[in-house]
């Protein structure tokens, strides 16, 4: 925390006015502290941060990342902080709030604050520019800790989103003895494809079965290597014995597919799902049979 | 590593145990097209869910012998390839065109006896 403003030469007595000046600085923002908070909330709301709370949240808020602030000027450790900075970050997420508005917040209350020191030191320059020299270094540090731990905490839930997402991604469902339907709903990038061909695989081979119905009408388009990728998984799943169905390929998917040149003979293929289950059931050898006509709906 | 061939009724099967050099596929080979003849079996199963790997000279082997075996008047089927085995072989191109293929033994047996030219004795003996 050294800078070139300074006018004690010797380290020791400068780390102790700097610890002093501090100290005298965190009792003037305690002292302050009402009015201060009530300034710094008025200021959000005018800036349109924090849209998605309510005043008495901001408030709230407010009065807590105050004193947590103030807090870690007079101890100088910023670990309550980092904590304090991942709790709040986890309640507020969920509820929409933006990078820009945490550190656009976070950066308000140090202008509150930088500006009621200078109201109060405004005689008296040379004190001022030492409490600055001070204050400024501590203060970005905080700033700099919330964003970080707001940012991680984001990363944090994408991370999980991103793993809850693969997973759910690729069900596989036995509807018959020997029929599975893997329904596929979203965009098929590379990993995603891997991961396919990898639960495909190992569903045939847990479920032993026969005919596969590879329904695609959820997704909207694929490039040339995951469409190669497709072809390959067809090709596999032949090599373990199984048949697989393809069913539900938009306008996009046949386009990329006819380009890539793909072997029809290899691929099956089927309208829609409905169409593919019925092409398996004949696979296997079912007959499905109407053995009575419903009764009506007793109302 | 010699492969052991059994028999059994009119089918042959010839279960891989273990990785297999180049001159142990072509022992195979000539083992199995000779014996299809001599015990004039209607089927052949390779059973290959021992192997990790099935390289590009063991895929070419294989469709051999499956072609071979054809022109003799009988099938062939290629089981328990793993699900990863497969999906690497596909990598490199390797897709076993005009082999049949299945799950495991059981399933290779159940193939066979619907592609037989159906004589009573074979019907009866499947289950259902």
């Amino acid at each position: 925390m050294s800078n070139g403003q300074g006018h004690v030469t010797a380290t020791e007595p400068r780390i102790e006015s700097t610890a002093s000046r501090l100290r005298e600085l965190v009792a003037h923002l305690r002292q302050q502290r009402a009015q201060l908070r009530e300034e710094w909330a008025r200021l959000i709301t005018e800036a349109q941060l924090l849209t998605a709370m309510t005043k008495e949240e901001i408030f709230a808020e407010a009065t807590s990342v105050y004193d947590n602030y103030v807090e870690a000027l007079e101890t100088g450790t910023y670990e309550a902080l980092q904590a304090y900075a991942r709790n709040l970050s986890e309640r507020i997420i969920p509820r929409g709030v933006e990078t820009h508005e945490v550190v656009g917040i976070v950066l308000l209350l140090r202008d509150v604050l930088a500006r009621s020191l200078f109201a109060k030191y405004h005689e008296d320059f040379t004190k001022l520019n030492r409490i600055l020299d001070a204050y400024e270094p501590a203060a970005n540090r905080i700033a700099i800790t919330v964003a970080v731990g707001f940012v991680q905490e984001r990363e944090r839930i994408i991370r999980e989103q991103q793993e809850a997402i693969r997973e759910l991604s690729t069900p596989v469902l036995q509807v018959r003895e020997r029929l599975l339907i893997l329904p596929i709903i979203g965009v098929i990038d590379p990993q995603r494809a891997r991961q396919l061909t990898e639960q495909l695989l190992r569903g045939i081979r847990t479920n032993r079965a026969k005919v596969v119905v590879l329904d695609i009408t959820g997704v909207p388009y694929i490039d040339s290597p995951v469409a190669n990728h497709l072809v390959q998984t067809v090709e596999a799943a032949r090599l373990l014995g199984a048949i697989v169905i393809v069913t539900g390929l938009s306008p996009e998917i046949a386009q990329t597919l006819v380009n890539i040149g793909v072997d029809l003979g290899k691929m099956n293929t089927v309208g829609d799902l409905q169409g593919g289950i019925e092409e398996a059931e004949r696979l296997l050898g079912y007959k499905v049979v109407l053995v009575q006509e419903p009764a009506a709906q007793p109302a | 590593m010699q492969v052991p061939i059994l028999k059994q009724g009119p089918y042959l099967i010839a279960t891989v145990q273990a990785a297999l050099t180049d001159e142990d596929l072509k022992e195979l080979r000539k083992t199995l097209v000779e014996r299809v003849g001599h015990l004039r079996s209607r089927g052949v199963i390779v059973d290959v869910t021992a192997l990790d790997v099935i390289d590009s000279f063991a895929t070419r082997t294989l469709r051999d012998v499956a072609h071979m075996i054809r022109l003799r008047g009988a099938e062939t089927v290629i089981v328990g390839i793993q699900p990863e085995v497969a999906f690497s072989m596909v990598k490199l191109g390797l897709t076993l065109e005009g082999v049949a293929t299945s799950l495991d033994l059981e399933e290779g047996l159940a193939y066979l006896g619907r592609k037989g030219k159906a004589p009573e004795r074979e019907i009866r003996t499947q289950p259902g």
